[in-house]
This record gives structure tokens, C-alpha cells and sequence, in this order.
């Protein structure tokens, strides 16, 4: 038995150890709390119908979310429509094909695309990339696919489509680092088991690695389309921030994150402010619905044990 | 005399197979190539545009009102470093005690539920953290402020923390802790003493990366540390930061402030890759991996 003055500092640093794990928890009742609390103006005042009206007038205190929505939505599908395949199939040479000796760099290379900052892609877009596509990709996709009513209409170069670029190469690295560990996981006797029934290197990932890891890796594309859904700073500056649906990726759009960014300072009415906060806590709903789907499934994966053969 | 086997694969079908095979292996090496090319584009046109821009004054002097040509980010460059210290002040005490206790205390079925409650707030929309400390922090006291923003990023960086800390502490062999036990040591100096000391680099390391990861956020500043176009006085007032001028500068209509804007991102990428560099170059010859 110890004596009671060793006891003491032993039992404070326990408790302090606690406080500070249990903070994560205060932490997202208070985050949800705050966000209920700013909008329950908005909320009382439309009620449900704020999610699917399309009417955003700050002039005569007209809110609704519709547009926003839309163009999370939308600008996060063409997100993960151009990053799931790029970044499954870089894990997939990663893990398959590259020569041992430059796996490594091009891992480094790929976290190095992780660590640019938002307002830098931002900048780079406004600059770089935007240029480019509305003078050159853009114009050639008009010109191909221009019978789609997705690639109609005028060009202004700030677009949907440019801001579902952009998102796209932000979620890349996640993706596909993500995507490694789920197929750096596969057992190599699935691999082996494949080769000896005679299958060449694509049949052997078709049949026996992708097959094995399909599972994982859509959840590396849910993890993906949870940081493409939040992503602030580098879409409000590409995507033309225009409170409109149009079928058309070429016309601006606006997203959740974005007409925060830009309104919550100017917000100029408490009806205003408090939509926004309603704007969101929808954003904050929908994060979390999609990233606890996105742990669940990578969770219940590695809960079953890599070893494990079918 | 022999019939062909029906099952046996024909020669051409094999060579079909071959080549599908080969086309989807280039097709791979397309793929990543392409997703390797942004990150080198993106440092191209920053240093052939931010390059030219980095003088004595960038580094000196305040911004100039919008239209008179030069200034500087003198006082941006000094608030990211002061915001960044507010943040590690919160994120690195909160953050290490609760990777401690995930590692050291909790049982299984707690831990389990902190882990999966720090990966979801480590999905929460950065955005929505300057939200909820504009509303903690400056609608009560009327003002936005350096604490503010401190906060925000201190709050995103408590989770980012945590993790890292606990997936370091696990790895300290278990014979460690007990040799401590069986000196009669207290078992919080044990914690602090042995544990913690052993894998004090890893520690580093995972704070490291926390900064790095706030170093560049905007959104959480919007509404808390506002922006200052002079040099604050004191952390109750708005206060500048490298990203927050990066963005109003980028979306600007002036020409000189587009300069400026190019040659503030470099800055603040060459700040965040030798941050990743240090990571790096402490991890290389870690123990505890």
C-alpha cells in the first residue's frame, strides 16, 4: 500500500488524463449544441421546407438551401468521380506493379499533395487552372460532348465542373494512401493462389486482389467523399459562387461551405445569420453520417483480421 | 488422332490476355502519373510566381492600402506564428493527456468509443469550427480576436493529437512500465518519466504534423481571427495570418496584390513542407515507429 502522498499526484494525473480524453466527446455535443442553438431561428421560421427551396434573397429575408445542397452534391460527385479511379488505380501500381525501389518516392510525393493548403489550391486554381480549362478542356468538351445538357451553355470558366477539379485533386492523396492500406492488406496467398491458376497480373488484381478489397475500398472513396463534402476555402474560389441549379457544369454554383465562407460576416439580419447556421449544421449532419458510415466499414475490416481467407 | 480440348485456351486468346494485361498495367502508370503531376504543378507556378515577389519589404512591411503598389506581410507572417502558438498551447496539452489516457487508462470498450468519436471530429468541416467559436468566443465579448482564432485551431488540432500520441505510446514495450512498477515508482511518473520520455520523439513528431495541418487553414480564421491590416497590439484584437491575406489578396482585383498573394503561398508552402521535412528526419531513425 502506498502511502497517501504518492497517492494523491497518482489520482490527480489519472483524472486530468481522463478530463482530457472525455474533452473529444464535450467537444462534439458542443460543436452540434452551437450549431442547433444559431439556427433555431431559421429553423422555426421555414421548417423543413428550407432544405428544398430554392429561393436564397437576403433583400426580402428569403432562405433556402436547395441550391447549396445541390452543389455540394454535385460538385462532390464529379470530386469522386475523377479521384476513386485515379486513386485506386495509383494503389493498385503501388501495390502490385511499381519496382520496389521507387514505390517509396512516389508515396512521398503523393503526401507532399496532402499537405498543400487549401487557399493554395485555391489560388493556383484561380490562376492556373481555371485559365486552362476554360481555354482549352472545357472548350473541347463543348465541342465533343456539347449534345449532353451537362456541357452546354456558356463558358465562364469559374464552374461546378471547376470546383468538383479542384476537390478532386484535394481528396487524391486520402483516396489513395488510404486505398494502399486496404490492398497492402490483402493476403498474399489470394495473389499466389491466382498466379498458379495460370492468371496474368491485371486478372490476378481483377480476381483476387480488387474482388478481396472491394469492400475497403469504398470505404476509402466514403472517407474521400466526407472531406470533399466539408472542402471550403479552394472551392469558394472556383466554383463562381452563384446561388443557382443549372443543369450545366460549365454555370457556377455555390456549396455549403462556401456561401458560409463568404455570407456569415455580411450576414446583416438575425434571420440571415441564423440560415446560415442552419446551412451548417445540414453540412455538419451530413459530414458525420458519411464519415461514421466511411469508419464503420473500414473498421468492421480491420476488426476481421487480414489474415483471413474466404 | 487428336481433336483440339475445347477448354484448352487457343494461342490467340492467350496473346488477348497478355495484352489486356500490359494495356491496363500502362493504364496504371497513367493513372499515376497524373495524380503525381498537381502537386508538381502547383510548386512550379508558385515558385516562378511567388519567387520574384520575395523582397526585404515582403518580409518587413505591412500591407498597403488596396491600390498603392508594395507592402508586405510582415504582420500575416508574425500572426500565423502567434495563432499557431495559441493552438499548441490547447491542442498539445489536451491532445497528449488524452492519447495518455487511451493508452495507459482506458478500458477496451471506452477507448474504442474516444478513437471512433476523434476520427469522426477529425471529419468535422473546418468551416464549422470557426462557427461554433464565433459563437463561443465572439459573440460574447463583441469582438473578433487572436484568442479566437488560437482557439479554432487549437480545438481541430486536440483529436489530430490524441491519435498520434496514443498510436506512439502503445508501442513502448509493456516490460518497461512494469520494471517501473516493480522499483515501487508512482505510476503517473512511470507515465511521465519512462513512458512518455521513450516515446517523446514520436510525440514531437505527431505535434508536428498537427501544426503543419492547421498551419494552412483559412476557413476556421474567417470569423475568429477576422484579419488585420496593422500590426495587433494585443490577442483581444483581430489579428492577420499568412492564409487569411493569401485569400483576400487571390480574390482581389489588383494585379500587385495577385503578386503578393503568389509570393505569401510560397512562403507559407515552404513553412509547411520543412515542417514535413522535420517529421521526416525525426521519424527516419525512431525507436518507436
Amino acid at each position: 500500500m502506498l502511502p497517501a502522498g504518492i497517492r494523491w499526484p497518482d489520482i490527480s494525473f489519472r483524472w486530468l488524463a481522463l478530463l482530457a480524453a472525455v474533452t473529444i466527446g464535450v467537444l462534439i455535443a458542443l460543436v452540434g449544441w452551437e450549431l442547433y442553438q444559431g439556427s433555431r431561428m431559421a429553423i422555426g421560421q421555414f421548417g423543413p421546407r428550407f432544405l428544398v427551396s430554392s429561393t436564397w434573397n437576403p433583400v426580402t429575408d428569403q432562405y433556402g438551401a436547395w441550391p447549396f445542397i445541390y452543389g455540394t452534391l454535385v460538385s462532390s460527385a464529379i470530386a469522386l468521380i475523377i479521384a476513386v479511379p485515379l486513386g485506386v488505380a495509383t494503389a493498385l501500381y503501388l501495390t502490385e506493379l511499381a519496382p520496389m525501389r521507387i514505390r517509396q518516392p512516389v508515396i512521398m510525393v503523393v503526401e507532399m499533395l496532402a499537405a498543400v493548403p487549401s487557399v493554395i489550391f485555391g489560388l493556383w486554381g484561380i490562376f492556373v487552372l481555371i485559365p486552362w480549362l476554360r481555354d482549352h478542356l472545357f472548350v473541347w468538351l463543348k465541342t465533343t460532348l456539347g449534345f449532353l445538357p451537362l456541357f452546354q451553355g456558356p463558358i465562364y470558366g469559374v464552374s461546378m465542373l471547376a470546383g468538383g477539379i479542384v476537390v478532386a485533386i484535394m481528396i487524391l492523396p486520402i483516396i489513395t494512401s488510404v486505398s494502399r492500406e486496404i490492398l497492402r492488406s490483402v493476403p498474399n496467398l489470394q495473389r499466389e493462389a491466382a498466379y498458379a491458376l495460370g492468371a496474368t497480373h491485371w486478372e490476378v488484381m481483377r480476381i483476387a486482389v480488387l474482388s478481396y478489397a472491394k469492400r475497403g475500398l469504398f470505404g476509402a472513396s466514403v472517407l474521400g467523399l466526407g472531406r470533399a463534402l466539408g472542402e471550403t476555402m479552394a472551392v469558394t474560389m472556383v466554383i463562381g459562387n452563384r446561388p443557382e441549379v443549372s443543369a450545366s457544369l460549365f454555370a457556377p454554383g455555390y456549396t455549403l461551405a462556401s456561401v458560409i465562407a463568404n455570407e456569415f460576416t455580411e450576414a446583416t439580419t438575425d434571420l440571415y445569420l441564423s440560415s446560415l447556421f442552419e446551412l451548417g449544421l445540414v453540412l455538419l449532419a451530413v459530414t458525420i453520417l458519411v464519415n461514421v458510415i466511411a469508419q464503420l466499414m473500414l473498421r468492421s475490416l480491420a476488426g476481421s483480421g487480414t489474415g483471413k481467407i474466404n | 488422332m487428336t481433336t483440339p480440348n475445347q477448354f484448352q485456351p487457343s494461342a490467340r486468346q492467350h496473346a488477348w490476355r497478355k495484352f489486356v494485361s500490359g494495356a491496363m498495367a500502362g493504364l496504371m502508370l497513367v493513372c499515376a502519373a497524373v495524380v503525381m503531376a498537381p502537386i508538381f504543378l502547383v510548386l512550379y507556378f508558385l515558385i516562378r510566381e511567388g519567387a520574384t515577389s520575395l523582397d526585404w519589404a515582403f518580409f518587413t512591411q505591412l500591407p498597403k492600402p488596396s491600390g498603392e503598389l508594395g507592402g508586405g506581410m510582415a504582420n500575416a507572417i508574425v500572426g500565423t506564428f502567434v495563432l499557431l502558438t495559441m493552438a499548441a498551447s490547447i491542442g498539445v496539452p489536451v491532445g497528449v493527456m488524452g492519447g495518455i489516457y487511451l493508452a495507459e487508462y482506458g478500458s477496451e470498450r471506452a477507448n474504442s468509443w474516444i478513437r471512433f468519436m476523434a476520427d469522426v471530429l477529425n471529419g468535422v468541416p473546418s468551416i464549422v469550427w470557426g462557427m461554433v467559436v464565433w459563437a463561443l468566443l465572439v459573440v460574447p465579448f463583441k469582438t473578433f480576436s487572436a484568442y479566437a482564432g488560437g482557439v479554432a485551431l487549437g480545438l481541430m488540432m486536440i483529436p489530430l493529437v490524441m491519435r498520434t500520441t496514443e498510436e506512439v505510446l502503445i508501442l513502448v514495450p509493456q516490460g518497461y512500465r512494469e520494471a517501473g512498477l516493480a522499483l515501487g515508482i508512482a505510476r503517473w511518473k512511470i507515465i511521465t518519466v519512462i513512458v512518455v520520455k521513450t516515446a517523446l520523439k514520436g510525440i514531437i513528431t505527431g505535434i508536428l504534423i498537427a501544426t503543419a495541418r492547421v498551419a494552412g487553414e483559412t476557413a476556421p480564421l474567417l470569423f475568429t481571427a477576422l484579419g488585420n491590416n496593422f500590426w495587433s497590439h494585443r490577442l483581444s484584437e483581430p489579428i492577420s495570418a499568412l492564409p487569411l491575406l493569401i485569400y483576400s489578396y487571390a480574390v482581389s482585383p489588383y494585379d500587385d496584390w495577385h503578386r503578393q498573394a503568389w509570393a505569401g503561398a510560397l512562403v507559407l508552402m515552404a513553412f509547411i513542407l520543412s515542417l514535413n521535412i522535420l517529421v521526416r528526419l525525426l521519424s527516419r531513425d525512431r525507436k518507436f515507429t
